[in-house]
């Protein structure tokens, strides 16, 4: 079902064309002079065949109801009458138009509402606050860290130092574990907490590496220091246990590491 | 505790959750979360006093609440739209805002017809295809395919007359995109629904001087506003006047 569409000036339809028409007139809907409202409306689709546009069905329909409402009024005024009283109300083709008019205008008028909504809308922003990602509480139910995860986590480390070897330059032994030791304290007096990783970040050389992992296992086995592993081959975790924090006994260290510290280690620790 | 310091300490729970919400919130919605906060373990006895709210309390409480900012006028208002309560910036802020975030993503705004058809089915749904073109007086074909395009509008059912033809009506995403808090919010709906153009008592048409009115209406027809005004204001009294249980004149088939 196609229609033709015509759009003449702003109009968007017949019931358009005629509110304009009523406007024009200046006078209350109700009180429109129909007679010139239809001349007016003919005069409008003559306007349009001379500008060749087409005249939609609609239009035509309406001019045709409009000449109906015209012939109508030439009969005398009580013949008029006597046919309005007789007939239902409804039926009265003036006021049903009216009704029509009345009708579009009050939807014509709540379209341009809806404009002004559309347009106020358009300008208004609504406040979006992120999605917080709070930090999880921290792991520190995390399983202990088994020997061999220590083991896995040192030979990572020492690693970087593999190819360095090579180039290094000879260095005095400057690294003893008790000194490691008790920088470490100090550390963890500050930072409870301290990722296995970072602990070695600052290593220059494999020794080095060496003595801090020896300080960290000795301050374990003093039960100073608790290691935990957050996840399955996730990072160690070195947190001040109860007895780092408090006041700590002097460790009554005897254990001389074997093997990779070369030097002597000057334990226990000077009090 | 005293019922309006109750109301006043649930205005600023709802505040608070606005505030921190990633969404609009509807009462349901803030109403579980109160509830929520209620059952907490070591729940205070403030907390627990809206564990089972009216939701008409949680209503009143966010209506006051945007009233409180219009009433300090601030740039930025507590709105419910599409039934959701959300914090919004006001339009006249809009350039700064849009500056900071960019021109909101919108489609292009609606023609005319479009409009207008749409404010026919908003008001009237659900409406088939040949109530509005009773109404527009023209073709709404393809207006309709756009409206529904864009999800403004939806297929709702069918109408129980000859042919069964296809009735329309709004989606939530009309209500979102006029910032309008529910069909009930629309401009003037109580005229615009289904309430009749009523006739006044007397039709004047052709030359008013020579239509006679009949004796019986002559008084009442004393009544009919000045005609001078505006088309409106000459209208809407009669039409409101008219008791609602009229029949209307383009009552649903069925009714």
């Amino acid at each position: 079902m196609s229609e033709y569409r015509v759009q003449f000036e702003v109009f968007e339809g017949p019931l358009d064309l005629l509110l304009h028409l009523v406007r024009k007139q200046e006078v209350d809907i109700y009180q429109v002079n129909l007679t010139r409202i239809a001349a007016d409306f003919l005069a409008y689709l003559g306007q349009m065949r001379d500008l060749d546009l087409e005249v939609a069905g609609e239009f035509v329909v309406m001019a045709a109801n409009l000449l109906y409402l015209k012939s109508r009024e030439l009969l005398p005024v009580d013949k008029q009458v006597v046919v309005q009283e007789s007939a239902e109300e409804g039926d009265d083709p003036r006021w049903e138009l009216i009704r029509r008019l009345v009708e579009y205008k009050k939807f014509k008028d709540a379209a341009g509402r809806l404009q002004h909504y559309e347009e106020h809308q358009a300008l208004v922003y609504e406040r979006r606050a992120a999605r917080m990602e709070l930090p999880t509480a921290p792991a520190r139910k995390g399983a202990e860290a088994s020997v061999f995860d220590l083991i896995g986590a040192i030979n990572e480390i020492l690693k970087r130092f593999k190819n360095r070897d090579d180039v290094r330059e000879i260095e005095a032994d400057a690294h003893t574990v008790s000194e490691k030791l008790e920088s470490l304290r100090a550390l963890l007096l500050e930072r409870p907490r301290i990722g296995f990783a970072e602990l070695f970040s600052q290593a220059r050389s494999r020794l080095e590496v060496v003595v801090t992992f020896l300080a960290v296992l000795e301050l374990t086995r003093l039960r100073q220091v608790h290691l935990t592993q957050g996840a399955e081959f996730g990072d160690i975790e070195i947190a001040a246990a109860p007895a780092l924090t408090g006041e700590p006994e002097p460790p009554a260290v005897d254990i001389v590491p074997d093997a990779p510290v070369p030097t002597p280690l000057e334990l226990p620790l000077s009090a | 505790m005293d019922q309006q310091l109750l109301f006043t300490e649930l205005k600023y729970i709802l505040e608070s959750l606005l505030m921190a919400a990633p969404k609009p919130l509807s009462v349901a919605e803030l109403r579980d979360v109160l509830g929520k906060a209620a059952d907490e373990e070591g729940a205070t006895e403030a907390a627990r006093a809206f564990r089972k709210l009216d939701p008409k309390r949680i209503q009143a409480a966010l209506e006051e609440l945007s009233q409180d900012y219009a009433t300090a006028a601030r740039s930025y208002r507590v709105a419910c739209v599409a039934g959701a309560w959300q914090f919004v910036t006001l339009p006249e802020f809009a350039p700064w805002v849009r500056a900071f975030l960019g021109v909101k993503n919108r489609p292009a705004r609606l023609s005319l017809p479009a409009l207008e058809t749409l404010a026919v089915i908003a008001y009237r749904q659900p409406v088939t295809r040949a109530e509005m073109e009773q109404i527009r007086g023209v073709a709404v074909d393809g207006v309709i395919t756009t409206l529904k395009e864009r999800g403004l509008i939806d297929e709702a059912g069918r109408a129980e007359v000859v042919g069964r033809p296809m009735q329309y009506g709004t989606t939530p995403a009309f209500l979102e995109y006029f910032g309008l808090a529910s069909l009930d919010g629309l401009p003037a709906a109580d005229e615009l629904r289904r309430i009749p153009v009523v006739r006044p008592e007397a039709v004047v048409t052709a030359d008013p001087a020579q239509l006679p009115l009949p004796n019986t209406v002559e008084e009442k027809a004393a009544e009919v506003p000045a005609t001078t005004g505006p088309v409106e204001q000459a209208v809407t009294p009669a039409a409101v006047s008219e008791p609602a249980s009229a029949p209307p004149a383009d009552a649903e088939p069925g009714q």
